[in-house]
């Protein structure tokens, strides 16, 4: 694992220009299942949570939790988050290995990560640890089993807080007991133009799953993305979690197919019109913003899906909805980029990509 | 009834959105919903903010008195407001007011998950340990060495018992 003086381990220049191996699109349901994720919250005993941690123990729990991660025989990368400037921050927070809020903390901080970036290990976040698990399509079990595996090996190395009664502890209560959190990302196009997305937000809510963006908290139906999670983590076993998505997820799926197989009969010409538009702006246009590429994207994604665009595969689409965000763009071109000449940098990383399949 | 965020017609579609791991519960009237879940939120000033929602629930929560945490020393208050506990012992200090929220929030309040292969019983060292090290804070700041290297040694020895300093790889992580 890099430590101190190895900050050099990470490229962003190169990191962006390639693609976290959960994006490729070769798991189970990948047409639809954009990913699998679970994360898991501990805290280490003997330590303030981060609410109460000042600098000292801020700087001793990466220490302590850096040589522990070592020791667990995974290979992995240490990234000092501290020392990173905006944009490389942000850029790994396009590419959902930390969240904003790690990005945006202030004092000792960083993350690990592993090969493929289907594992890293947030430090100091919320809670001192938050190990995240990601994998492309519907993968729930092999996701837990690594989650569990690397628990299990960083629990030889250092305790975390528990209670008999009350399970891991948190420092929100909203997280307390398993700690877990599992969420299937799941591309649904077809319910959104139909408007029977209600009716999967209204089933998931019923049995205490919740529905968001693909980027959290206002970002709902970006790209068409929908993303369903516990929101429960007391009084329940892992299993129960991973079972409860397990039985529901294959629902939707069947869904969105059904309503997919409709439109094709019944708005055929109107669904070829929309992809082959989208895919003509995204190849010829000069400048584009943001919103319209994940827009585009999203059709692009349902007509490779139909059959109906051939040139481009869907890891390549996966990969467009990351890269095409303000801190990949400046990352891939080298510089820093204002608004217009970062959409001028969308539109030619789009025709780039797009016309090289 | 509930009614709606936005309009405050009836609510009709009643959603729990996780925002920064914050259950924030969302009722909307049949209109506005369709409007939520197309993504066309209202205007970002209509929408409560993540900080309000949470202070909303943990409002319902008025312990009789301001209570603090022995170990950590923060108040039940200051908990209500940012939302995070201040340490593992927040748990015990404040279980009477916590117990109602966690069967809100959880609708169970026993853990029924893995646990850890060691035997954690170690709760009352752990507190132990957090109260030496701002112990041993305060000893630095008002100079008295002394006290502090006798904290010091403390700790060294809780640490060791509970495991989390694995010394010889805490050492060679410079090479
Ligand atoms: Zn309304
Ligand atoms: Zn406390």
């Amino acid at each position: 694992m890099a430590t101190e003086g190895e900050q050099s381990a990470f490229f962003p220049q190169d990191m962006a220009k390639t693609s976290g191996a959960w994006l490729s699109a070769d798991g189970p349901e990948s047409d639809i299942v954009f990913s699998t994720r679970i994360r898991v919250a501990r805290n280490l005993a003997g330590f303030p949570f981060m609410s109460q941690a000042d600098a000292d123990t801020r700087a001793q729990l990466v220490q302590t939790l850096k040589a522990a991660l070592t020791e667990t025989g995974h290979n992995l990368t240490f990234i000092n988050v501290e020392s990173l400037d905006e944009l490389d921050a942000q850029l790994l927070v396009e590419r959902q290995l930390i969240s904003r809020e790690l990005a945006q903390a202030e004092g000792a901080r960083g993350v690990v990560i592993g090969e493929g970036e289907s594992i890293s290990v947030m430090l100091n976040e919320e809670d001192h640890v938050r190990m995240q698990i990601l994998h492309s399509g519907l993968s729930l079990e092999q996701c837990w089993d690594v989650a569990n595996e690397l628990d299990d090996d960083l629990e030889e190395q250092v305790s975390f807080s528990f209670d008999e009664k009350l399970g891991y502890l948190t420092a929100c209560p909203t997280n307390v007991g398993t700690g877990i959190r599992v969420s299937v990302m799941l591309h649904l196009p077809a319910l959104r133009i139909t408007r029977e997305i209600q009716k999967v937000h209204t089933a998931a809510q019923k049995i205490n799953l919740a529905v968001r963006g693909l980027y959290g908290e206002g970002s709902q139906a970006m790209g068409d993305f929908y993303q369903i999670s516990n929101q429960v983590t007391l009084g329940c076993s892992e299993q129960d979690l991973l079972n409860n998505l397990g039985d529901v997820v294959p629902n939707i799926l069947g869904y969105e197919r059904r309503v997919r197989d409709l439109l094709l009969r019944d708005n055929r010409s109107q669904l070829d019109d929309q992809v082959a538009r989208a895919m003509g702006i995204l190849t010829s246009a000069r400048s584009i913003t943001s919103e319209e590429t994940m827009h585009l994207l999203s059709s692009v994604r349902l007509g490779v899906n139909l059959g109906m665009v051939t040139e481009v595969s869907i890891a390549t689409v996966n990969e467009l909805f990351i890269q095409t965000q303000r801190s990949h763009l400046q990352r891939i071109q080298g510089q820093t980029l204002e608004s217009d000449a970062r959409n001028e940098a969308r539109a030619a990383w789009l025709r780039e990509r797009l016309s090289d399949n | 009834m509930k009614k709606c965020r936005h309009c405050s017609r009836r609510a009709t579609l009643h959603v729990t959105e996780i925002n920064d791991n914050v259950a924030v519960p969302i009722h909307l009237c049949d209109d506005c919903a369709h409007g939520y879940l197309n993504g066309s939120n209202a205007p970002e000033d209509e929408v409560p903010t993540q900080a309000a929602e949470l202070a909303a629930k943990l409002e319902a929560l008025v312990a009789d008195e301001d209570e603090e945490c022995s170990n950590c020393n923060i108040s039940f208050s200051q908990f209500r407001d940012q939302g995070r506990l201040g340490c593992a012992a927040c748990y015990d200090e404040f279980r009477q007011d916590l117990m109602p929220l966690l069967e809100n929030i959880h609708e169970d309040s026993t853990h029924a998950g893995k646990r850890p292969r060691r035997n954690p019983g170690q709760s009352a060292s752990e507190s132990q340990l957090v109260h030496l090290r701002s112990e041993q804070r305060k000893a630095i700041d008002r100079e008295d060495y002394e006290s502090a290297a006798t904290l010091r040694d403390e700790i060294a020895r809780l640490e060791a018992e509970l495991h989390n300093f694995p010394i010889s790889t805490a050492e060679d992580s410079n090479d």
